[in-house]
């Protein structure tokens, strides 16, 4: 392969994962992430893999479940209504401590919505989204570079904790095209002596369950869940910080906002407001502390997202409500530009009495 | 030295079960774990118990084994043979289970020939729940959600699911059977077999349909409850193989 390849984003989450070890790929097309279970149509066969489009998302999400629980690496993609119809599978899925890899290329909603870019489902991706106390790894790439690694990154960790992994993009990643570099992708092999792949040389059997009659067995398993959540929360925390050091006002955006929120940020501080940028890559664990620690010097918050401001409450949670913070957002499938977001900057100092 | 004649099958635990009085499901269980046996299969087999009475099958029998949500042990049993194809995948499954919620999974599973088999009990009524009227539940019959009896102008008539996907070309082998009396029981085993040979040959989807008991929910003693499986449910759900590929080709 070429050092770089021009690519979609959907596109190249579809050739990571192939790098990443995914043989196995179950799906529904949905716009706007229709170019990724088309690639793996294409390509899985190449590699000796399967490629199966089911007949529901419900169904998609199952065969994962079944794959997963096999001991395989596996993967699965959608958007936004079809990610509600896999919430079933996913809540059984962190039950069973399965790992498998779970994409929504977002777009607006709530019901059909539209195909357009959003970010409005950042609720059901970071607070569960199915039943009980559970919680997906959520990844969120801004550029179609990402988009490849963290699939990888995404595997590796499902693998390494036994819990699913939701890579969480938009309309607007899934649909850019960008040169991207699929070399130095580390790919962590994990051994999983607790897959059911028929007993053979084994005295006993393996199962994969999630009932638990027993309310003080049910209790043991939400405990350990807890217990791997916090381990998550410790030691699984992405993020990036441009100019937060000295900034004033620090914006807060991930995936396709950001790199709006990034133009935005470089127009203002061209005219002198001193304007950081934080970055979540990991929405789930969300990066609390560094946040806390990068609104030091700044006396507000601008939260900027492609919903009615849904991480609106984790930012104000990480910073403990110490300063104010600002939203400026668009629904809809609408997509902000750099100029909305620096208005917005402008307005914010200027409320507070100058640069 | 005396010769054992009769042992639980390797494939089944020797473990109590918590089912009902009367209820046919341990019969079943056997079966299929005579069968396993039979073919030398235990250790290459890996089961898919569902949501129901036999939710806790997985704690039965001796086999590698995963547990599906409501209806969806066929997707389940999809993406577990799609990764061990060479292995022997099998779904447990009662009617409300297979017949109502399921009923996408196991008709696109047998649609696409997917290489699993089936075992589909049938006894007309949502057990673990409670007694409430299932897809299968017959015309008339009183259950906790069809109190005056079924209304076929509300509720529509029985699913025969086996007619039903015999009409699949994906389909290769088909039968309803029961286990109401011991030459039934012989013929359901011959079934049973059958079915997991047909997946064996990598032929294709296989289903076992199995007429049995619900003595505790149908409000009746086990005895009473076999001849009401003989004299209501036979007519509606006529016993017989609906669908052989042998045969076809023949």
């Amino acid at each position: 392969m070429a050092e770089k390849v021009l690519m979609k984003g959907n596109e190249a989450i579809g050739e990571a994962a192939v790098i990443a070890g995914c043989r196995y790929y179950f799906g529904y097309p949905i716009t706007p992430q229709s170019e990724l279970i088309e690639y793996m149509a294409k390509r899985l066969p190449q590699v000796n893999g399967v490629f199966l489009q089911a007949e529901s998302e419900v169904a998609a999400i199952n065969m994962v479940y079944g794959a997963a629980g096999a001991g395989a690496r596996v993967m699965t993609s959608s958007s936004s209504p079809g990610v509600s119809l896999k919430q079933e599978g996913i809540s059984y899925i962190a039950a069973g401590e399965l790992p498998c890899v779970i994409v929504n290329i977002m777009r607006g909603g709530p019901g059909l919505g539209g195909i357009q870019p959003g970010q409005a489902d950042y609720f059901q991706a970071t607070k569960g989204g199915g039943h009980g106390d559970y919680h997906c790894i959520v990844v969120a790439p801004n550029s179609v570079q990402e988009m490849a690694e963290l699939t990888v990154l995404a595997f590796n960790l499902a693998d390494q904790y036994r819990n699913p992994v939701m890579l969480l993009g938009d309309g607007a990643l899934g649909q850019m095209m960008e040169p991207v570099d699929f070399h130095n992708l580390p790919v962590i092999p994990v051994e999983k002596p607790w897959a059911t792949t028929g007993m053979g040389e084994r005295d006993k059997p393996n199962i994969i369950d999630t009932l638990r009659l027993n309310p003080e067995a049910l209790e043991a398993v939400n405990d350990a869940l807890q217990k791997k959540y916090a381990l998550l929360q410790e030691q699984e925390v992405r993020w990036e910080e441009t100019f937060t050091e000295d900034a004033e006002l620090v914006l807060v955006a991930y995936g396709i906002s950001s790199r709006v929120a990034y133009s935005a940020m470089e127009m203002a501080r061209a005219q002198g407001y001193k304007v950081g940028l934080f970055r979540p890559i990991t929405l789930w664990p969300f990066p609390k502390a560094a946040l806390l620690k990068a609104v030091d010097k700044a006396a507000a918050v601008l939260t900027i997202e492609l919903s009615a401001g849904q991480m609106v409450e984790d930012v104000s949670l990480a910073i403990r409500c110490s300063r104010p913070v600002h939203f400026y957002g668009r629904t809809g499938g609408m997509m902000m530009s750099p100029q909305d977001v620096y208005q917005q900057i402008v307005e914010i100092f200027e409320t507070k009495g100058g640069k | 030295m005396a010769e054992k004649l009769f042992a639980r099958p390797q494939s089944l635990l020797d473990v109590s079960t918590h089912y009902c009085p009367g209820c046919q499901h341990g019969i079943i269980h056997r079966l299929v774990a005579e069968v396993i046996d039979e073919l030398g299969i235990q250790k290459k087999t890996i089961g898919v118990v569902p949501v129901g009475c036999s939710v806790l099958a997985d704690q039965y029998f001796n086999i590698d084994s995963q547990q599906a949500a409501h209806g969806r042990a066929p997707a389940v049993a999809t993406g577990i043979k799609r990764v061990h194809p060479e292995n022997v995948v099998f779904t447990y499954q009662g009617d409300g289970d297979i017949a109502a919620i399921g009923m996408a999974e196991v008709v696109h599973a047998a649609a696409r020939g997917e290489k699993i088999t089936t075992i589909f009990v049938n006894n007309a009524i949502y057990g673990m729940t409670g007694g409430q009227m299932a897809p299968t539940t017959l015309v008339n019959q009183v259950t906790a959600t069809s109190p005056y009896g079924r209304q076929l102008a509300v509720a529509g008539s029985p699913i025969r699911l086996s007619e039903l996907l015999a009409t699949l070309d994906g389909a290769k082998y088909i039968a309803r059977v029961s286990v109401n009396d011991p030459a039934n029981m012989t013929k359901a085993k011959k079934a049973i077999k059958t079915a997991f040979e047909v997946q064996i040959r990598g032929e294709g989807f296989a289903l076992v349909e199995v007429l049995a008991t619900c003595p505790t929910n149908w409000g009746k003693t086990p005895v009473e409850a076999k001849t009401w499986l003989k004299e209501n449910m036979l007519p509606q759900f006529p016993l017989g193989v609906y669908k052989n590929i042998e045969e076809v080709k023949q």
